[in-house]
This record gives C-alpha cells, sequence and structure tokens, in this order.
C-alpha cells in the first residue's frame, strides 16, 4: 500500500510557515481531516506557527436535521424495518435515537452499506424495510446505484444526500466567520472532481486546496494555501492526485444524475440552503420514502423541531467555535451520554476531540 | 462517514459487479466495482461496500518527489 511519510519534508513544510509570521484561519469539511489534524496534533502544531484550522459542515451525520431523524423514529414505531449507518444510530433525536427505539422493541437495524440494506429487504419480503441514505458526495453514488438496479419493491431510501459546494457558499454568504482558506475533502473529490470548488475561488477570492488524509497530505494542503495567500492568488489546487481528478469519478456523476435532483434543504445549524441536497427523480417514487410514506408521515409535515437544550453544535457546524468552547463539551455532553450529533459521530469533531484530548 | 479505506482488487466475481478486497493484515471483504472500471491487482478507496476510485500507483510514487520539487522551488 501507499505511505506518504518523510518526516523531513514535513518538517521543513512547518519551519517554512512558522518563518513567515502569519495569522490565518482555515476551513476543512470532512471529519477524516479533523481526526488526522487531532490524532498528530497538527492541529495545535499549526496553532503555534499562526494558523488555525476548524471543521465546518463536514460530517453528514451531523448536519442531518432533528426531523429527518424524527421521520425514521416515526417510521420504526409504524412497525417498519428501518436500516442505516452505524454513526447515525445514537444521535438523539427530540426523545429517543433510532438506537434507543430499537431497545423499545422497533426493528432498527445497522449495515455498513445500502446493499446490506437491499439484502434484508429481499430476505424480509413480508416486511417494509427503509434505508436511511446519509452522506456527501461520496456515498450518494451507492444509492443511486442501487436504485437502478430495480431493488425488490418492498425496499425504499429517505435520502438525506447533502452537496458540499453549496454549503461552502452558505458559509461565506452568511459572512460570521473570517477565511482565508479552504482544505477540500478528498473523498468527495474523487466524485465531483476539482470543478465545482471553481467559483469559490473566483467569487469570494478564497484559495482551495483539495487534501488527502495522511499527516503530510495536510501539512502540504496548508503549505499550497498558504503560498497561494502569499502570492495574492485564489484558485483550486489538487494535493491529492493519486486519488482526485479533475473530472471526478464520471461515472459515479452519471449515475448521480440519473437518479437524483437538487433540492432546497436545512441543514443543522444553518437555515435552507438552496439546491444542496439530492431526492429522487420523480420516476423513483416507490423508492422514495418520503413518496411512498407521505400518509405515514405527515403530522412531521410542518413540525418544528427543537436542538437539545444547551448544545452548540449549530455553531460548531458554522465554524464558530471549537469543541472545547462548548460548555457541555465533556462535562453534561460525552460519547456514551452525547447531548448533540457531533459528539456521537466519529467523524463529528467533538468526538474527535474527546477520543484523543480527554 | 466519508471514510473510504483503500485496498487491494485480488479477485473480480464472474458478474463483474462484485471484487474481493485485500485491505491487508488479513482482512478481505467484498465491494461493489460497478462505479469504477478495474482489474487485478488495482488498488482503490472502498466506501460504504462501494469502491469509488481507482489510486493512480504512479501518481502516488511520484507525489513525495514532487512535494520535494514543490519545496526546493520555493527555497530558491
Amino acid at each position: 500500500m501507499f505511505s506518504l511519510k518523510d518526516k523531513k519534508l514535513a518538517e521543513d513544510v512547518v519551519s517554512r510557515i512558522e518563518k513567515l509570521d502569519v495569522n490565518l484561519k482555515f476551513m476543512h469539511v470532512c471529519g477524516t481531516h479533523q481526526d488526522t489534524l487531532v490524532k498528530h496534533g497538527l492541529d495545535a502544531l499549526l496553532k503555534k506557527c499562526g494558523i488555525e484550522i476548524g471543521q465546518g459542515p463536514g460530517c453528514p451525520v451531523c448536519v442531518t436535521t432533528t426531523k429527518e431523524i424524527e421521520e425514521m423514529l416515526l417510521l420504526a414505531k409504524k412497525g417498519i424495518t428501518v436500516t442505516t449507518f452505524g454513526d447515525m444510530m445514537r444521535v438523539p433525536g427530540e426523545k429517543y435515537s433510532l438506537q434507543s427505539m430499537k431497545a423499545e422493541g422497533c426493528d432498527v437495524r445497522t449495515v455498513y452499506g445500502i446493499e446490506d440494506a437491499v439484502s434484508i429487504a429481499e430476505k424480509n419480503k413480508d416486511r417494509d424495510v427503509v434505508f436511511m441514505a446519509v452522506g456527501f458526495e461520496t456515498t450518494a453514488p451507492t444509492t443511486a446505484s442501487v436504485l437502478l438496479k430495480n431493488p425488490p419493491c418492498n425496499f425504499s431510501v429517505l435520502s438525506c444526500h447533502r452537496l458540499i459546494p453549496p454549503a461552502l457558499k452558505a458559509i461565506l454568504d452568511m459572512g460570521e466567520i473570517k477565511i482565508n482558506g479552504l482544505i477540500e475533502p478528498g473523498h468527495v473529490s474523487t466524485i465531483i472532481g476539482t470543478k465545482p470548488y471553481k467559483f469559490i475561488s473566483k467569487e469570494y477570492h478564497v484559495p482551495q486546496v483539495v487534501a488527502g488524509f495522511e499527516p503530510l497530505d495536510l501539512l502540504m494542503g496548508v503549505w499550497m494555501l498558504v503560498e497561494q495567500i502569499e502570492h495574492g492568488a485564489a484558485f483550486v489546487q489538487n494535493e491529492y492526485t493519486r486519488a482526485v481528478h479533475e473530472e471526478g469519478n464520471v461515472k459515479a456523476k452519471k449515475v448521480i444524475d440519473e437518479v437524483f435532483e437538487p433540492n432546497d434543504k436545512k441543514w443543522r445549524g444553518f437555515p435552507i440552503i438552496p439546491q444542496s441536497s439530492l431526492g429522487p427523480k420523480g420516476r423513483f417514487d416507490e423508492y422514495n420514502a418520503l413518496k411512498k410514506y407521505e400518509d405515514e408521515l405527515k403530522e412531521m409535515k410542518d413540525k418544528e423541531f427543537k436542538e437539545p437544550k444547551g448544545c452548540m453544535c449549530g455553531e460548531l457546524l458554522r465554524g464558530l467555535l471549537s469543541p472545547q468552547e462548548c460548555p457541555l463539551f465533556g462535562t453534561l455532553c460525552k460519547p456514551d451520554s452525547p447531548v448533540g450529533p457531533c459528539m456521537v459521530s466519529t467523524e463529528g469533531s467533538c468526538n474527535i476531540e474527546y477520543r484523543y484530548k480527554k | 462517514m466519508c471514510l473510504a479505506i483503500p485496498g487491494k482488487i485480488i479477485e473480480i466475481d464472474s458478474k463483474k459487479e462484485h471484487a474481493t478486497v485485500d485491505y491487508g493484515e488479513g482482512t478481505k471483504r467484498k465491494a461493489n466495482i460497478t462505479l469504477v472500471d478495474v482489474k487485478v491487482g488495482d488498488y482503490v478507496l472502498v466506501h460504504a461496500g462501494f469502491a469509488i476510485q481507482v489510486l493512480d500507483e504512479k501518481e502516488a510514487k511520484e507525489t513525495l518527489k514532487l512535494f520535494r520539487e514543490m519545496l526546493s522551488m520555493e527555497g530558491t
């Protein structure tokens, strides 16, 4: 397997940044980036060099709204078999999580991917099975390719797929924080390529680097951003060339376009972000849980849901504060008793901070 | 969630929809390969049971060399 290790090179990058005496704030939108930054102490190291890096809305589980969770809980309560990724299970709804609903006797199952959910439907023809499809552009093609293969009619999907570029635009438009550079998510970019980010550099003059997930990938990503800033430039650079191409994964993009269309969607911590989600096109209505169970879900239609009391996941996802700045962090909110989703998901910045620093 | 694990394709099923992927240290698992064009021996990134991209071995080998060049250019 490829390994990207060169201690001297890493030290060289850090000492060069140090000499520049900068004061910059970068944002990334990926839990795996956050994991690498915290696990290897790069966040603290870079802070000493004048660069703060924080995680924005880059955790699909975390940005999924309470309403979407409540929709799944309601379906589970009505006797439908509900399936989703492990990370989603413990995210609290208003009162229950999918896991606590399971303890109440509902049929809730964890799957590794959508194909596992389809095989549950195939083996249980007498039951309705819904898959809660959470994830960004990385995961959307897996859902799309399954819907194109005529899964059994007792199977459907609650699409919670969301798109990264519209969220980046939303953050910049809100203007709540200073962002000198963006580190773009490597795996999302394997699918969408580098082109969809270009408008951000053009319209907002923000430098961007698509980066991989080893410590040296991130250090080089930071260095590339610093270099752009030093030269007054703002464009999209690709550090992760071994996996990301300008055009992305053409096959995957094609299946996404065949199955989904973009919709306006609320993200946790954000208002409705235009064209920021993927919903199945009309011809897939039989697999669209929102259509299939329209009557069952009617009571949820205009219902408003409150965030858990004291929870600051919204502010955290907008990059306004770090996990340690939340008064609940490590006291009332811990991985075994999470208040908000950022402490539940292994991609959430609070969970990551707690795992490596507490 | 967007976690993707690199592995090596060691066998492709007769339908060419799934392959056995070796993740090292004895871990092998089936992955759907319909989103990529692959052959046995290729390295892929696997996410939620699907290979989402083929890793470019040549690019990977040249990454460090490229980084070093980038830094030496800036240093001069």
